[in-house]
């Protein structure tokens, strides 16, 4: 079957240009950072597009999505805008945290993306407690919970897979296997190796592991995971294989792993380049139109740094704002 | 005398445990492989191999309890915390089990147990990861706290730390990692419970430590132009509390602020405060002052952050409010 016979053109198109958003949007991120626009800790999600742009797709506007600090790639595939993700990250009043909450956690509640957080594991029991919060309500929403391969050593992921699977909570535990937990291999990390998903039948979810580098695979096992858990059977369990090809964050040396290692996955398992040459040889996009949807990434992302600089400091009056809530 | 940076001195503290003694090893998160995030423990897991350089997996309850158990039974772990933000997952394996055991097993079981932990502010972090929790482990019995603020203390009281049979939470502040100091190449101690007084002055006393002890300096300095001298302690290690060198000061300047980067409600401040308002009353010539953190969460935006640490320029004001000198 071709891609074509499976989706339409402008799904085809969308989940393009959303992967190319993150892309260039992250690469201009480091840019900044070296200019000392962005400050703190930087973790890019450079490619590792295909998760969050595949299984966010799979998703209802009223669904929720939620994180680890390296969250700006799913900010994005959720409908951030790349102007107000910008200019949080440039830590100014027109961000979405006003400036407050910085890279790592980005909030955009009326969108469902219930955040990126900073502790590690830490937004998997926020996940079941979601998820709790819409059966108890008899709400049909799916909360799509993303998280590392070094997550899985924490005690919260163990509570989490229990309670859920214990209430039969609509969570898809989104797992991005990465290969690393900032420089520590996973298999020197995990009891079993690197094949995760394993675990998750220890708590009797049913799981799977994918190619989180072939969107289209991504998209594929989060509509079937989604529909399961919004049947009401429990939740899922997905482990997407990926790798990010730029270091755990922007002050990493990468001691721990070769050159070859990345290069080889830069240049065989691109996301992005591998989709776009599978669509070019089945001829359903063509040339020209990538080149065009590319110059208009790169300039939504030129105009949300612009927007970043040029938007005020948050004022030393907010400084005590919404400590408690009113 | 050799200077060298507060990380060398960590180092070289670990390595002399790691070279003298068999029963030590260090665990933590990445401080192999990864060469230490903070890079304390670069090189070590070549030097050492991985039996005793422990690359763990990222599980602080486990890694603090295994650690706790491997102590029961007389080894002498060394912890690295990446930052104490990240503790909180095992602060019941410290406070419930490792704080206690000498205790309940009433002196059966010791904890030979350092726990090195990355604390404080200002690298724009935000609020889960800007935090300093040494103060809150002061307040446990069992447990005792160390806070250097310089090379030659980061080496003398790590070697105490490790040299003591009770756990030890070493806080190394991240913003002090690069400063410089004259350390001897002898053999010498830190002794816990010992404070010092970083620069003298008979006009005000100025408590504190860690990455404090440089906004009070700075304070200091500003305050002698206009002709107030402050004394400036530096606390080195809460628990034990060294409450004798800074009642002596205050005999002397009759007028005290405590200077403490973290939230002022609750904070260990209060705790020197108060001990100084009981030994110290009829010395004073106005209330024991705090400056403290703002209680707030940290905020990620630079100028916000800053206006939520204690400055130097707080630190006069708040002099002035008091005593009016
Ligand atoms: C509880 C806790 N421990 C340690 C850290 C420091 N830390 C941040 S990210 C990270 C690695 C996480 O790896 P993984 O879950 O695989 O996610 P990835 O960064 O690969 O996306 C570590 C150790 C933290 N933020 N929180
Ligand atoms: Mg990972």
């Amino acid at each position: 079957m071709t891609i074509a016979e499976t989706l339409d053109k402008t799904l085809i198109a969308d989940l393009y240009r959303q992967m190319q958003l993150i892309r260039v949007f992250e690469e201009r991120c480091n840019v900044e950072y070296q200019r000392q626009n962005i400050k703190g800790f930087l973790h890019l999600y450079v490619g590792e597009e295909a998760v969050a742009v595949g299984a966010i797709s799979a998703l209802r506007e009223d669904d929720y999505v939620i994180t680890s600090y390296r969250d700006h790639g799913h900010a994005l595939a959720r409908g951030m805008e790349p102007n107000v993700v910008m200019a949080e990250l440039f830590g100014k009043a027109t961000g979405s945290s006003g400036g407050k909450g910085g890279s790592m956690h980005l909030f955009d509640v009326s969108r469902g993306f219930m955040g990126g957080h900073a502790i590690v594991a830490g937004q998997l029991p926020l996940a079941v407690g979601l998820a709790l919060a819409a059966k108890i309500r008899k709400e049909d929403k799916v909360v799509m919970c993303f998280f590392g391969d070094g997550a899985v050593a924490e005690g919260e992921f163990h509570e989490s897979l229990n309670f859920a699977s214990l209430w039969k909570l609509p969570v898809v535990f989104l797992l991005e296997n990465n290969l690393y937990g900032m420089g520590t291999q996973v298999e020197r990390a995990r009891a079993g190796g690197r094949d995760i998903f394993t675990a998750a039948e220890a708590y009797s979810i049913p799981a799977l592991q994918i190619n989180g580098q072939d969107v289209l695979e991504v998209r594929e096992a989060a509509v079937e995971a989604v529909q399961k858990v919004r049947s009401g059977e429990g939740p899922a369990f997905v482990e997407a294989m990926t790798y990010r090809f730029r270091g755990h964050s922007v002050a990493d040396p990468q001691a721990y792993r070769e050159r070859d290692e990345v290069d080889e996955w830069r240049s065989q398992n691109d996301p992005i380049n591998n989709f776009r040459n599978a669509i070019l040889a089945q001829e359903i996009i063509e040339e020209t139109e990538f080149e065009g949807i590319d110059k208009q990434v790169t300039e939504v992302v030129d105009e949300a740094v612009r927007f970043a600089e040029e938007s005020p400091e948050p004022s030393i009056d907010s400084l005590f704002d919404n400590i408690y809530a009113e | 005398m050799p200077e060298i940076i507060t990380r060398e001195a960590i180092r070289l503290g670990l390595q002399e445990a790691l070279e003298s003694d068999d029963r030590v090893f260090l665990m933590g998160e990445d401080i192999g492989a990864y060469q230490g995030s903070y890079a304390v423990t670069k090189g070590f897991l070549e030097q050492y191999g991985d039996e005793r350089v422990r690359d763990c997996p990222i599980a602080e309850s486990g890694i603090i309890g295994a650690a706790t158990g491997a102590a029961m039974a007389g080894m002498r772990p060394i912890v690295e915390m990446m930052t104490i933000n990240f503790m909180l997952l095992g602060i019941d394996q410290v406070v419930n089990h490792a704080a206690k055991l000498s205790y309940m097993s009433n002196g059966q079981i010791q904890v030979p147990l350092v726990i090195r932990a990355v604390t404080g502010g200002g690298g724009r972090l935000a609020a889960t990861h800007s935090q300093n929790f040494e103060g809150w482990f002061a307040s446990v019995p069992g447990v005792k706290v160390a806070v250097p603020s310089d090379p030659y203390d980061a080496l003398g009281l790590l070697r105490t730390a490790i040299a003591d049979p009770n756990p030890v939470i070493f806080a190394e502040h991240s913003m002090l990692y690069g400063r410089r100091g004259e350390v001897p190449e002898e053999p010498y101690v830190v002794p816990f419970g010992e404070a010092i007084v970083r620069r003298e002055g008979a006009d005000v006393t100025l408590a504190t430590y860690g990455r404090m002890v440089y906004t009070s300096l700075e304070a200091a300095e500003t305050l002698s132009t206009r002709g107030i001298e402050a004394e400036v302690i530096d606390l080195r290690t809460l628990n034990p509390l060294d409450t004798d060198t800074v009642v002596q000061s205050v005999r002397k300047t009759n007028r005290v602020l405590v200077v403490e980067e973290n939230w002022r409600t609750g904070a260990f401040s209060a705790e020197i405060a108060s001990a100084v308002h009981e030994e110290a009353f009829d010395d004073l010539d106005g209330p024991v002052g705090r400056v403290n953190g703002f209680d707030v969460p940290a905020p990620y935006n630079a100028k916000l952050e800053d206006a939520s640490i204690p400055t130097a320029e707080r630190i006069i004001e708040e002099l002035e409010r008091l005593y009016n000198p």
